[in-house]
């Protein structure tokens, strides 16, 4: 027996201590910058996120893995294969455009504990792909997690943002809970807590322990899904999404799914191996029975209703966890190799899904109730964003000129197929036509007539209505947009943070566009 | 012409209408900003797509015109390993006379409205729209890839989603988003027959796949793929009973919007269902030929009997609608065609594919110009209690009706005719194996239906070409004859009607090889 010291290889587990350390910098230089400099830190934060992201590039060479037992069998607790790369890639770059989402709206939030909190959660997201035993698992998720509630709830004075992070909350501890008890029954079946260890042993255990085994797997596997908002666990979403700060709901679509996933992905395909024939169904009516809530709530959402943009990007988020969920049961049937097309979708909807909320930043600056009303005629006001938000919708639609949409799904359909999980793929065709319906209506109204200039009279007699001048005449019972309008005059240049991001999003989504097999590579096997 | 000039030009051919499309939303060069930015972006649509209509005129004259059968002008480059999807283009004698047709209706189109802009909103939108338009379906005929035809298939859904729902004429959102929500049913649908086929034979290749003849799939695996795609493909085609999107989409759509959707988006079903279900899945069409068939005659006799209540006085039918119903029946004597599973029906229901192409979109371009002229296209307004005396009003146009009446009647002499008769000789005969008596029984119904379209469309033209003209000249609004633009549009049209019905060679000695080739040289 050797030495019980581990050896740790900093450059494996650079990309989450990078933006740890980077979280105690932030927090510890608010205290000493002056108010006027406090923008500082937003850009200190997404250099540093820029830096993270750069770290992954060392490792891409081959598998490195580090906290291993020394003693027999050598299993790693930190793995840092292609699967960790490229969740993490997913995970910092989410947070680098959450960051860019955020610099503009600072002057109303706490600035050092904002960027404290955003990078310590993006940490034990980033953590949580690379951990490959159920404890490092459970700490990263709270990791991840216990920030996340503090930004909800951050916009002090909010009650709705209180009563956005209490539900939040309580929905999450609720499903770390029954996520440990169901770790304590794996552990009290097989003895280890080590993934590929509890693999195996689940292959020979005790048939007196066989259902606590059983059990265990089952509540493992339900506290992840309730992380992930899978039907129905996914009640918290809307209100979480509506209430947090606007980056923050981008965030949690994309990052916290991101680590909800993975981390599903680690317990049921490496974990849970032996029980695939147990969790493949469970997992395949879970992404049934998500999808179709999702869709069917979105399309119920009214669209005059206050918030309803983010409302209904939160529903929306809900059905596209369920084609996310889609390989992961194929993989039950037809292998390890189907869940790279998961996390070949997740990427795709990480970009436009960045994409839409951040040109949903845009359009809050000027009509901060967000309804879906206030983009009736955006491609008039500013053409470029209502382009870049048509194509986002689209590609989250799953249509042309949205290609990367299209393939990614085409894919997520080609797992089920192979699968042999038909009725899978037919509910989710049926949910495909169901959600074109919300994101073309939402396209339709970016290129609808503006209000007011309904008449079908030729748009060049009617009065352009001037930058600063006030509400048309003919706009008696509409005068939230006519604010809004007073509004737009005021804040019409867009933030630098918000362009780049949007640019950023629209560059990567028509960049795959181009050239899909970037990110469907991962779908064709050889990540985990 | 060598081989990779042909591949050049094909390539030009499906990629310039998209470059088109962007260059459409840029602000115009200097030197090329016309007297206002809407001519200059109008004018930009018809050079466009005049160059791409020179484009595939020159690929037809490249085409070896000895050797249809074989692919030419193929490139076959890799794209997408990972779900082994091939850029695969190439061209043979059924695909080249749809991409001509596709090129040739556009710039029609685009010529059309450079002079008559349909009212909605800017034309820079309209244009860059249609061009997509164009591109999705030059690419749907000219891919060789299962999955790139799905991508092609549905490149066109948004632009026309949006050409109905921004330019088109009442209730159009609602029935723009019918004929999205339909055809994207169908063919997500059709993904997965497509999948399930690409999956079983490891490839999506359609020239691979034919080759095979469906020897790689397993007879079930062919029944589940065929009824999926040809689902899909059944949806746009139409075929009854999934048709009802598109008498809605084409009464509330632009002219220019009824032209591209009734002369070559229709087309792209049933040319799938020659191009994938003939070959690729044998055994599996085989089985279902005889309910297509029997769905086909239903249609063909849906959609004479709802003209023929629409064309009856009194009952406030719409003359775009008559004219979308009857592309319900012609497309059922192509999809009968095509049941028959023979090279005589096949054929047939190319050449009627081509026919319908042509005088469909002459009509629909008639009848938007009736619409200008009249503001309605409602038959009872526009007859009145006698007829529209359209001959004495505005004799050149109301000749022109008259003539695309009868070419749709499928008088001898004129592109209708050949087709349906092809198709009800296929019918009189089909493939062995098929039961003849049925297949006798649908030749009956479908000559009947030529009866009822006869019937109709005579009604059309007694109803609105002749008929007393008020004695009080002065009550009746001056009409304008046909205009210098429309006869441009529509001579092409005209000519090419007269052409395919007196030399039908032309057309059948480019499809027969090749469908011969596809059904498996029998």
């Amino acid at each position: 027996m050797g030495t019980l010291v581990q050896s740790v290889d900093w450059i494996a587990i650079a990309p989450p201590v990078i933006a740890a350390a980077l979280a105690l910098i932030v927090l510890v230089a608010d205290l000493f910058v002056s108010e006027a400099r406090k923008p500082l830190l937003g850009w200190l934060t997404v250099g540093g996120l820029v830096l993270a992201g750069l770290s992954l590039i060392p490792l891409l060479d081959h598998d490195r893995s580090t906290f291993c037992l020394t003693t027999a069998g050598g299993d790693c607790s930190y793995v840092a294969d292609h699967f960790t790369l490229v969740i993490q890639l997913l995970v910092i770059g989410g947070a680098l455009l959450t960051a860019l989402l955020s610099i503009h709206i600072m002057d109303e939030l706490p600035a050092g504990e904002y960027w404290f909190l955003l990078l310590s959660s993006a940490s034990g997201a980033a953590l949580l792909p690379a951990s490959r035993d159920l404890a490092t698992l459970i700490i990263a998720l709270e990791v991840a997690s216990l920030p996340a509630f503090a930004l909800v709830g951050i916009k002090r004075g909010d009650r709705l943002s209180s009563e956005a992070a209490l539900k939040f909350f309580l929905s999450s501890v609720a499903a770390t809970a029954v996520t440990l008890l169901g770790v304590s029954f794996l552990y009290a079946a097989t003895g280890t807590l080590h993934l590929t260890a509890l693999a195996h042993g689940l292959t020979g255990v005790d048939p007196q322990l066989a259902t606590l085994a059983k059990a265990g797997a089952a509540l493992t596997i339900v506290g992840f899904a309730f992380k992930l908002a899978v039907a129905p666990f996914h009640f918290w979403v809307p209100d979480t999404y509506t209430g947090a700060p606007l980056p923050i709901a981008a965030y949690l679509s994309v990052v916290g799914k991101a680590a909800g996933f993975s981390g599903l992905i680690l317990i049921t395909v490496v974990a849970l191996k032996p029980y695939a024939d147990v969790w493949g169904p469970a997992v395949a009516v879970l992404a049934a029975l998500t999808m179709t809530v999702g869709n069917a709530a979105a399309l119920r959402q009214r669209p005059d209703a206050s918030r309803s943009a983010v409302r209904l990007l939160a529903w929306s988020s809900i059905g596209q966890a369920g084609y996310l969920l889609v390989p992961v049961a194929a993989a039950a049937y037809a292998g390890t190799d189907e869940i790279g097309t998961t996390i070949a979708y997740a990427l795709m909807y990480g970009a436009v899904n960045l994409g839409a909320f951040a040109v949903v930043a845009l359009v809050a600056r000027s009509a901060p109730d967000n309804r879906l009303t206030d983009y009736r005629g955006l491609y008039a006001r500013r053409p470029l964003a209502a382009l870049s938000m048509a194509f986002f919708l689209l590609c989250l639609a799953g249509l042309p000129p949205g290609i990367i949409g299209l393939f990614a799904k085409v894919a997520v359909f080609s797992s089920a197929v192979h699968a042999g999980l038909g009725w899978l793929a037919v509910i989710m065709a049926l949910n495909v036509v169901v959600a074109l319906v919300y994101y073309l209506r939402w396209t339709a109204l970016l290129f609808a007539k503006p209000e007011g200039a309904e008449a079908p009279a030729p748009a060049v007699t009617l009065p352009q209505p001037s930058a600063g001048g006030g509400p048309p005449p003919d706009f008696a019972g509409s005068t939230p947009t006519g604010e809004a309008r007073g509004r737009t005059s005021a804040s019409l240049r867009s933030p630098t943070s918000l362009t780049a991001a949007i640019a950023l999003s629209a560059v990567l989504g028509i960049a795959l566009s181009g050239a899909p097999q970037l990110v469907l590579r991962f779908a064709s096997g050889g990540l985990l | 012409m060598n081989d990779t000039v042909l591949q050049y030009l094909l390539a030009a051919v499906v990629v310039l209408p998209l470059l088109g499309a962007v260059g459409a939303l840029l602000p115009p060069p200097p030197g090329l900003r016309g007297k206002s930015p809407d001519q200059a972006v109008l004018r930009h649509g018809v050079t466009v797509s005049g160059v791409v209509l020179a484009l595939s005129i020159a690929l037809a004259a490249g085409f070896d015109h000895d050797h249809p059968a074989k692919m030419q002008a193929s490139t076959d480059i890799s794209w997408i390993p990972a779900l082994g999807i091939r850029i695969h283009l190439g061209i043979d004698g059924i695909s080249l006379p749809l991409l001509v047709l596709t090129a040739l209706l556009t710039f029609l189109c685009a010529v059309y409205s450079y002079f008559k802009m349909p009212a909605g909103p800017s034309p820079k939108a309209f244009v860059a729209l249609i061009l997509v338009l164009e591109s999705g379906t030059l690419a749907t005929f000219a891919v060789l890839d299962l999955i790139l035809f799905f991508l092609a298939f549905e490149l066109v859904l948004i632009p026309m989603y949006f050409l109905i729902a921004r330019w088109g004429g009442e209730g159009r959102e609602k029935s723009a988003l019918r004929f999205i929500l339909y055809t994207l049913l169908g063919s997500v649908v059709m993904l997965l027959g497509l999948l399930l086929i690409g999956i079983k034979a490891g490839t999506f290749d359609m020239v691979a796949l034919a080759t095979d003849n469906g020897s790689h799939l397993s007879h079930t695996t062919q029944l589940i793929a065929a009824l999926a795609i040809g689902l899909g493909l059944a949806v746009k085609a139409p075929m009854w009973p999934l048709h009802s999107w598109l008498p809605d989409a084409h009464t509330s759509a632009p002219t220019v919007g009824s032209v591209l959707l009734a002369g070559v988006l229709l087309k792209m079903g049933t040319y799938g269902f020659v191009r994938i279900l003939l070959p690729i899945t044998p055994e599996a069409t085989r089985t279902y030929a005889p309910y297509l068939a029997a769905f086909a005659v239903i249609g063909i006799i849906y959609g004479s009997l709802a003209c023929l209540a629409l064309a009856r006085q009194g009952t406030g039918g719409d003359l775009k609608r008559l004219i979308a119903y009857s592309s319900v029946g012609h497309m059922g004597f192509v999809l009968l065609g095509i049941a028959t599973l023979t090279p005589t029906g096949v054929n047939g229901a190319l050449f009627a594919n081509i026919a319908h192409g042509l005088i469909t979109g002459l009509l629909f371009f008639l009848v938007g110009s009736l619409k200008d002229r009249y503001g309605s296209t409602d038959l009872d307004r526009l007859a009145g209690q006698t007829g529209a005396a359209l001959y004495g009003r505005a004799p050149r146009l109301g000749g022109l009706l008259a003539f695309g009446a009868v070419a749709s009647l499928g008088l001898p002499g004129l592109a209708g005719f050949w087709g349906e008769m092809l198709a009800m000789f296929g019918a009189f005969k089909p493939a062995v194996g098929l039961h003849r008596g049925a297949y006798l029984t649908f030749t009956a119904i479908a000559a009947f239906g030529t009866l009822l379209t006869a019937a109709y469309l005579l009604v059309v033209v007694r109803r609105v070409c002749m008929g007393e003209r008020s004695t009080a000249e002065a009550t009746e609004p001056v009409l304008a004859d046909v205009q210098t633009y429309e006869f441009a549009a529509w001579t092409p049209l005209v000519a090419l009607t007269v052409i395919a019905g007196l030399w039908p060679a032309l057309l059948l000695g480019l499809t027969d090889p090749a469908v011969r080739t596809l059904l498996g040289g029998s």
